[in-house]
């Protein structure tokens, strides 16, 4: 019965909620160890504890953390470093969308509440599980509270414990979130079709990358990808 | 516009940074919510949601540091074997760690 496949899909119930969060434990452990690597990252930044914790709370966003970090000083330009975080998380823009026609089932207060948490493994995920038939807000929601807590441990841990781990660089640690993409690139769905468009996509992103401003090239290899996904559409079977 | 960090001026700093990331978590499906979905939105909407990871990871796999380049080979190549992300993942930093070690 489609209709109840359909339903299916969009569930978003405690249960599902609660396994997404424990299916996102182990990646979280990982995530643990790149939150204290921003801890320790801020505190030689020469942010205080509160200031770092609270902005691994409210912007749970890495590489935009990073980044703040680089233009952090006795002042900051607060506009250049608003339009930095704005380019850097402009993925979230797209990754709103490929949600979309999942979330829009729900009432506003919810679709926009789970958005909170949205971030990158967890959307991944998400999108996953849909690609695979399967509900994918569990893993949205409670994939996202555990990477949520993760980030915020680790920027504690970082903050007070950071200076045992002198190079977080030299452990490998900031490949984590890289890691964990390509994981899902590799792992999702393959065909001619889609392989054409990821090239265009990688295309588009490395000419942005050396010829376009900075942080840019994220929505626009995503967009190229998109548009030429548009214009070629799959056949339905 | 400079903004002083000491003081309030690291919390008016960390509240702006929030308030645009909120923008774009909430932007997407806002926008979204007065496109009609049909099926060629849908096509690229899916075509999109694969490519933001690969635009994302073109760059690093081309322009980052041998480590970064093996480890994003390492993952994979594990993830192409074995299908299990959490050892490709692992697979992917202990090689960066080992590489960056050892060079």
């Amino acid at each position: 019965m489609p209709a109840h496949d359909e339903k299916q899909l969009h569930a978003l119930t405690a249960a599902l909620t609660w396994n997404g969060f424990r299916q996102f434990l182990p990646i979280s452990a990982f995530v643990v160890l790149f939150g204290l690597a921003f801890g320790l990252a801020a505190t030689q930044t020469e942010l205080g504890a509160d200031t770092s914790l609270l902005m691994s709370a409210l912007v749970f966003a890495g590489a935009s953390q990073f980044a703040a970090l680089d233009l952090w000083g006795t002042q900051i330009p607060l506009v250049p470093l608003a339009l930095t975080v704005f380019a850097i998380n402009a993925r979230h823009l797209l990754m709103g969308a490929t949600l979309y026609p999942w979330l829009s089932t729900l009432p506003p207060a919810k679709r926009y509440g789970v958005m909170l948490v949205a971030s990158d493994a967890n959307w991944a995920m998400s999108m996953q599980a849909f690609g695979a038939g399967k509900p994918g807000l569990g893993l949205l929601l409670g994939g996202g509270l555990a990477l949520w807590l993760a980030w915020l441990l680790g920027t504690w841990l970082g903050i007070y414990f950071g200076s045992a781990i002198d190079d977080p660089v030299s452990f490998g640690l900031d490949m984590v979130m890289g890691c964990f993409l390509l994981a899902m690139v590799v792992g999702g769905q393959k065909n001619l079709r889609i392989l054409i468009i990821w090239a265009v996509a990688a295309l588009a992103s490395l000419l942005a990358y050396w010829y376009l401003p900075s942080n840019s090239h994220v929505v626009v290899g995503a967009v190229a990808g998109g548009l030429l996904g548009a214009l070629w559409m799959e056949k339905k079977a | 516009m400079m903004m002083e960090t000491a003081g309030s001026g690291a919390l008016i700093v960390v509240v702006v940074m929030a308030v645009v990331t909120l923008v774009t978590r909430w932007g997407g499906v806002f926008v979204m919510s007065f496109v009609p979905i049909n099926a060629r939105t849908e096509n690229f909407i899916s075509a999109m949601s694969g490519s933001v990871l690969v635009a994302l990871l073109a760059p690093l796999a081309l322009e980052g540091d041998t480590g970064t380049r093996l480890a994003l080979l390492a993952t994979a190549i594990i993830m192409l074997l074995v299908r299990k992300p959490l050892a490709a993942i692992a697979a992917g930093i202990l090689v960066a760690a080992l590489v960056r070690h050892l060079a």
